[in-house]
């Protein structure tokens, strides 16, 4: 049963222990992996685009698959790769920075993934049954109604089932936070990694349910012959694109908020300093939440939505330039005489401010609601978002990976490959999407299948194609390293960067119960406290005692097994009749019966005696 | 209630809470019952519908209050989380209605 005590396993029961784990660390490499493997997915399909348009009028590929890749590569970047990665992050380090032995419910946690995982797995199977969804990340209607075949039917319900796992993820980390500090951890002492999957986990709270509502409205409409969005029978597509960005809006600050988390880490650390205007950085975290909830509108502006409406956004919107810049000047501040060590982490920190700062730039000028009619669908917002996701949150998680990859693994990535990999892709990234601002201002639209020869297009997209590969070849390096990485690389020490926060504390590997003795939290950067002020450990706030833990389960596995069968059911109703209304009949069966199975067996967990504690010798 | 000889201040004074407590879960349960016949008798009293709406959704707004604040314990102790967030959640969905109405549906 315990991890610790089990030396060389089999490969199944690698695999069983895996697929039936509820430890957040073990859930966090679930999360990495799967999240991993759509990066890479949603890469070979940007990759497809820039190839497309890399020469003028090229017919490299068809014009449908354009729209399946670009539609594909959205959804895919945002819910199936951005999301989990943050949540492995999330996962694997928030429970050791607030000194708790798991988040507060560990089953829910498994299931997250598990939702996730078949989600994602559903969305992608439509590649091979007829089609990818076609409509664009954002699929609004009518276009989404009336897109022929099964496409965007994989969307919503792929993204419904993934959804119920994302929200279910968010609640069960703000009850953590909550609920299991350690003695002495005030909300006022957290580090900012865990403010921010705080405050993201809220955005995640209150945004999702807005995507389960248009989601659901949309497949009523495809599925099932409702009229939610068709104006001739009373309905109104418009509501579809509100819902989206109620959802969408606070979507993108769920993901930047936990990536400036991980920065403000970085810098503090590599700059051996505590991180420059704390309670300030807490109150733009939240205060960016706050306004992130008012300024959805900001993405309809061509709608016809009126002028009072607009400007309402436009100013609203120009408001959240105001906690960011706060940001930005602190993090310049960190830094500000402080013991800098460029490594691998800090090079993305360091390279994330004027990357970052440039995408909020064009974002304050996208806000200008009457400036926006020019830029709308063009490369320039194109540009602009790719600035602040890449630039924002692939560096933060990129960062955040190698910075806390010791602690993960207990391995450190190769530094080499890693600077090597953080100048290809930082490079390539630019070259890439810098020339867009111009292609979009110059009148390319976004989302078009090819561009025509002589429009003055042809060099900038060629430059563009070219930084592309220049990011693939990082992404090679990058997965080298973590293979060579595993496979040779050594133990490493237990505080490699001269940590300051509390899961630096823990020793390499980390115990599957994480803490023997709850710590005792003195102050802000508790390590940092006792390296300076105690004997550089943690003082216990309990006595050795037994140690409560939950029993694995493979309950959350089938319960995400039998809606993605359902699912299918649903979606070939019409076309195939019997065979898929015993699908769904399975489907839910497999769903509703291991939830039964969860609701009548009494599953108390184990105790970790406190005999075996002390046998293991004191660990710290 | 099980009885206490022994009974010492601090029990005194717990009982006195619960005592007050008990007194109001009654009152607010019985104008819940009045609110409820209320809002029946003016559906069926047949009265102007731009009157009967606003009253029906003050007195849903109010019987929400009393079932947060009475039943579930809001206003005690240790909920202070739970009631901000209730008034966040609350927040975004009349922010979400007003822009639907003022925007789309008008």
């Amino acid at each position: 049963m315990s991890t610790a005590t089990v030396g060389k396993r089999s490969f199944g029961a690698v695999v069983w222990d895996y697929l039936t784990t509820v430890d957040h660390k073990k859930i966090a490499i679930l999360y990495l992996v799967a999240g991993g493997f759509f990066f890479l997915l949603g890469g070979l399909e940007a990759m497809l685009i820039r190839l497309q348009l890399m020469a003028p009028d090229s017919e490299l590929i068809g014009a449908q698959f354009y729209n399946e890749l670009f539609t594909m590569h959205g959804t895919t970047m945002i819910f199936l790769a951005a999301m989990p990665l943050l949540f492995a992050l999330m996962n694997a380090i928030m429970p050791l920075q607030i000194g708790a032995r798991d988040v507060a419910f560990p089953f829910i946690n498994a299931l997250g993934f598990w939702l996730f995982l078949f989600g994602g797995l559903l969305l992608n199977c439509s590649w091979f049954l007829g089609g990818a969804p076609d409509a664009g990340w954002t699929a609004y209607a009518p276009l989404s109604v009336i897109s022929p075949g099964h496409g965007v039917d994989f969307y919503a319900l792929g993204l419904q089932i993934s959804g119920f796992g994302t929200l279910m993820g968010g609640i069960n980390f703000i009850v953590t936070i909550i609920t299991m500090r350690a003695p002495g951890m005030t909300y006022m002492r957290m580090p900012l990694f865990t403010w921010s999957t705080f405050v993201a986990s809220i955005l995640i709270l209150f945004a999702f349910p807005a995507l389960t509502v248009g989601l659901f409205l949309l497949t009523f409409d495809r599925l099932f012959g409702a009229n939610f969005f068709v104006p001739d029978m009373g309905g109104n597509e418009i509501i579809w694109e509100h819902l989206f960005w109620i959802f969408g809006h606070p979507e993108v600050y769920i993901l930047i908020l936990p990536a400036f988390g991980v920065f403000s880490e970085v810098f503090s650390t590599f700059s051996k300093k505590r991180l420059f205007g704390y309670s300030s950085m807490v109150f733009a975290t939240v205060l960016i939440a706050f306004l992130g909830f008012m300024v959805w509108a900001h993405h309809m502006f061509t709608v016809g939505m009126g002028p009072i409406a607009n400007s309402i956004f436009a100013i609203a919107t120009m408001a959240i330039a105001v906690p960011t810049g706060i940001k930005i000047f602190n993090w310049l501040l960190t830094m500000w005489g402080g013991s800098i060590r460029m490594t691998t982490a800090m090079l993305y920190a360091v390279s994330f401010i004027p990357t970052f700062t440039l995408g909020g730039i064009t974002g304050v000028m996208l806000a200008s609601a009457a400036a926006d009619y020019q830029y709308h669908d063009s490369y320039f917002v194109v540009a602009h978002f790719h600035y602040v996701i890449v630039g924002g949150v692939v560096f933060g998680i990129l960062g955040g990976l190698t910075y806390w990859w010791p602690l993960m693994f207990g391995k450190m990535l190769n530094e080499k490959l890693g600077k090597w990999t953080f100048w290809l892709f930082f490079t390539g990234f630019h070259l890439t999407f810098f020339i867009q601002h111009f292609l979009g201002l110059m009148g390319m639209p976004r989302r078009y299948w090819k561009f025509l020869e002589g429009q003055g297009l042809e060099t900038g997209n060629l430059i563009s194609t070219v930084g592309a590969f220049l990011m693939a070849i990082a992404t090679f390096i990058l997965l080298y390293n973590v293979i060579i990485t595993t496979v040779k690389g050594k133990k490493s020490p237990a505080d490699p960067w001269d940590g300051r926060t509390l899961e630096w504390s823990l020793p390499n590997p980390t115990p599957f119960y994480n803490f023997k003795q709850l710590p005792l939290v003195r102050g802000l950067d508790p390590l940092w406290v006792e390296k300076t002020q105690g004997n550089g450990k943690m003082i216990p706030a309990e006595p050795l005692d037994d140690i409560h833990m939950p029993n694995n389960s493979f309950l959350p596995f089938t319960i995400s097994l039998g809606l993605f069968i359902a699912a299918f059911g649903f979606m070939y109703r019409v076309d195939a009749g019997f065979p898929a209304y015993v699908a769904i009949g399975v489907g839910l069966a497999i769903t509703l019966g291991s939830m039964l199975i969860r609701s009548v067996k009494d599953d108390l967990g184990y105790h970790i005696h406190k005999e075996d504690l002390e046998k293991e010798g004191a660990g710290e | 209630m099980a009885k206490d000889t022994n009974s010492n201040h601090a029990d005194q004074y717990y009982k006195a809470k619960k005592k007050e407590e008990m007194k109001h879960q009654v009152i607010t349960f019985a104008l819940m019952i009045v609110f409820t016949i209320i809002a029946f008798g003016l559906v069926i009293g047949e009265f102007d519908k731009l009157f009967v709406f606003p009253v029906l959704l003050v007195l849903a707004a109010v019987q929400v209050g009393f079932q947060f604040y009475y039943f579930m314990h809001m206003s005690h102790k240790g909920h202070e989380f739970p009631a901000l967030m209730i008034y966040s959640g609350i927040f975004a969905a009349i922010l979400t209605i007003l822009a639907l109405t003022t925007i789309t549906w008008v």
